[in-house]
């Protein structure tokens, strides 16, 4: 059987997600042990075990650990958000970084950030409101009897471009209360720890649930909306539940580590390209993905310039292009 | 399965595509819309397929009102193939075929035994088992037709509605085409309304024939009382001479546009 076949089979798929996950947890046990302090594999296993008080343990626990788990749930829902929105756009550029679901979640966060600061806990719900505003309001400019694709990406491109030079104006005006501008612009975990966490993962949670359990509907809503239609589906609750669903995950995930980009975008098209386009295959494998990317691509940036370190956002997009033209050269590919 | 159209008046915004439309397509037949461009074929295909709302009228299958109906119901009995339908290329035969699958399914849609002998007999019908494991994006446009025709017959139905099935098809798979829809009907009693442009295709296929012109249905009847050179000066504006072939199917042969009637006035 060759790999083409078997890649498409459901034992296939599965064991590529399976693969995927064993990469996953390869990157974590690498990006554990490099940074200030190195420590030894065997070092980290004995700590994660034994749990002592000691000097690993806190930058274990408190520093590395954190900040990998989080970059995990970022990049798995920043990726299934772009799956879900390529799919219900039918539009491969779809991703919530380039037609503003993103920006639309910042631009909110930031303003109950400095507007509300006692109130935390609102961040992300505040952020999906804005989100998902924004995957609404782009939908509806591009729609004129249909949506056209191009139309699509057009006003997306235009209102994250608005959206963004706003958020960054309130940054720029409120230097001394928020963080950095370019740390919001670019995407960073720098100094994320167990707030963080707590903060989204219970939202990413709920939205990856979500997309799993209406993976199958996104397959049908794929076929177009007569075809979908004329199957029995409710295309229009459908789309708004997934369009929530999508705009829930990038909001969580802008909410703690700004404006990451490209991860929604390939690592869908990485996974499509490896077990085909049905989600609720796809899904998963593009949530591990991207867990696998922006993991990858922080250990990189921490160790990089050491002691200083780059934004996970930078390296990212250094190092992601690349590899996606080369798979996409390679593979004889339609989104 | 038996359709009744009533006093349907469609549209899209304000306006009117379809004014007063009246149609019976009975049990185990086949039927096929004929008119110019533009005169609503399409459309009137749609609001009895529940992709567009009618402004009035009725939609009754067996007695029941289509648009009242339970949506997932409605697709075990009644499937519908679009004109325009798009599908990643990525995707296999054997997927697409599972597509039809899902108003028979919840959640995830994962299929039982009885799913994959339904998809499993399906592809055997329209020829395509040894094809399954291929993508779309591989398949020729006669065999990409069947694959999504095969899609809707997963649904099990039993009225299916066809949009143009034949276009962009050269002559040979037009031809499989109606006349796997002519098996279908014959060995599954499927009931078929379809809409077609070639006249001869139609007459050879089709039980009755309908024609629509200026938002409203002209003439209803079998092939033989429809193929007339005065039908086809009113609803086409074209000369033509009618012959009966051996098999007794009525076709045309056109020889020239017919002056309009009104232009003559001015």
């Amino acid at each position: 059987m060759s790999f083409k076949t078997f890649s498409r089979s459901h034992a296939g798929r599965i064991s590529i997600n399976f693969a995927l996950l064993a990469l996953l947890c390869l990157a974590v046990l690498v990006s554990l042990r490099f940074g200030s302090l190195r420590l030894g594999f065997g070092q980290i296993l004995e700590t994660l075990w034994c749990r002592s008080g000691d000097i690993p343990y806190q930058i274990i626990f408190n520093i590395r650990l954190p900040r990998i788990l989080l970059g995990a749930l970022v990049g798995g829902s920043l990726a299934v958000s772009g799956a879900i929105l390529q799919g219900v756009m039918r539009n491969p550029l779809a991703a919530p970084g380039i037609i503003g679901v993103s920006a639309g979640g910042g631009l909110a966060g930031i303003l109950v950030m400095l507007a509300l600061p006692q109130f935390g806990h609102l961040l992300v719900p505040a952020a999906f409101a804005g989100a998902l505003a924004t995957a609404v309001l782009v939908y509806l400019l591009a729609w004129k009897r249909g949506v056209n694709p191009v139309r699509l990406i057009l006003s997306g491109v235009a209102v994250a471009g608005m959206l963004g030079a706003f958020s960054s104006t309130i940054l720029l005006l409120n230097a001394d209360k928020a963080g950095g501008v370019l740390d919001f612009s670019i995407g960073t975990l720098s100094a994320r720890s167990w707030p963080q966490i707590e903060q989204v993962w219970l939202y990413m949670a709920a939205g990856f649930a979500a997309a799993m359990l209406m993976s199958n509907k996104l397959n049908i809503l794929a076929l177009g909306d007569e075809v979908a239609t004329g199957l029995g589906m409710r295309v229009e609750r459908i789309r708004l539940l997934l369009l929530a669903t999508a705009a829930l995950l990038a909001a969580a995930s802008v909410s703690v580590a700004g404006l990451l980009g490209f991860v929604g975008l390939i690592a869908p098209h990485i996974v499509r390209i490896l077990i085909g386009s049905d989600n609720r295959y796809l899904l998963p494998g593009a949530a591990l993905f991207g867990a696998l990317m922006v993991v990858a691509c922080d250990t990189v940036g921490r160790m990089a310039m050491d002691p200083s370190e780059l934004p996970v956002g930078v390296i990212m997009s250094l190092l992601g292009p690349p590899f996606f033209l080369w798979l996409l050269r390679r593979h004889n590919y339609e989104a | 399965m038996k359709l009744e159209v009533q006093e349907l008046r469609a549209g899209y915004g304000a306006k009117l595509v379809l004014d007063g439309v009246g149609l019976t397509v009975p049990e185990g037949s086949i039927v096929t819309l004929l008119g110019p461009n533009g005169c609503g074929k399409s459309t009137l295909l749609k609001v009895i397929g529940r992709l567009l709302k009618p402004k009035s009228g009725n939609v009754l299958l067996d007695g029941k009102a289509v648009h009242a109906c339970d949506t997932a119901a409605l697709a075990r009995r009644m499937a519908i193939l679009p004109q325009l339908h798009h599908a990643s290329g990525e995707i296999t035969v054997n997927e697409l075929v599972g597509f039809g699958r899902f108003p028979h399914r919840t959640g995830l849609g994962v299929m039982n035994a009885h799913d994959r002998e339904v998809v499993a007999e399906v592809l055997r019908m329209t020829r395509l088992t040894e094809l399954r494991n291929r993508r779309i994006a591989t398949l020729s446009g006669g065999e990409r037709q069947r694959a999504w025709i095969a899609m809707t017959l997963a649904q099990q139905p039993q009225l299916l509605l066809l949009d143009e099935p034949t276009t962009f098809l050269d002559i040979r798979c037009q031809f499989e085409i109606i006349e796997l829809v002519r098996d279908l009907n014959r060995r599954l009693g499927l009931t078929v309304l379809m809409v077609l442009h070639d006249l001869n295709l139609a007459a050879r296929c089709s039980d009755r024939l309908v024609t629509l012109k200026d938002r409203k249905v002209r003439h209803a009847g079998t092939p033989q009382e429809i193929l007339r050179p005065e039908i086809l000066r009113e609803i086409f504006e074209i000369e033509a001479e009618i012959t009966t072939g051996k098999d007794g199917v009525p076709y045309f042969i056109p020889t020239g546009t017919a002056r309009n009637p009104q232009e003559d006035r001015q």
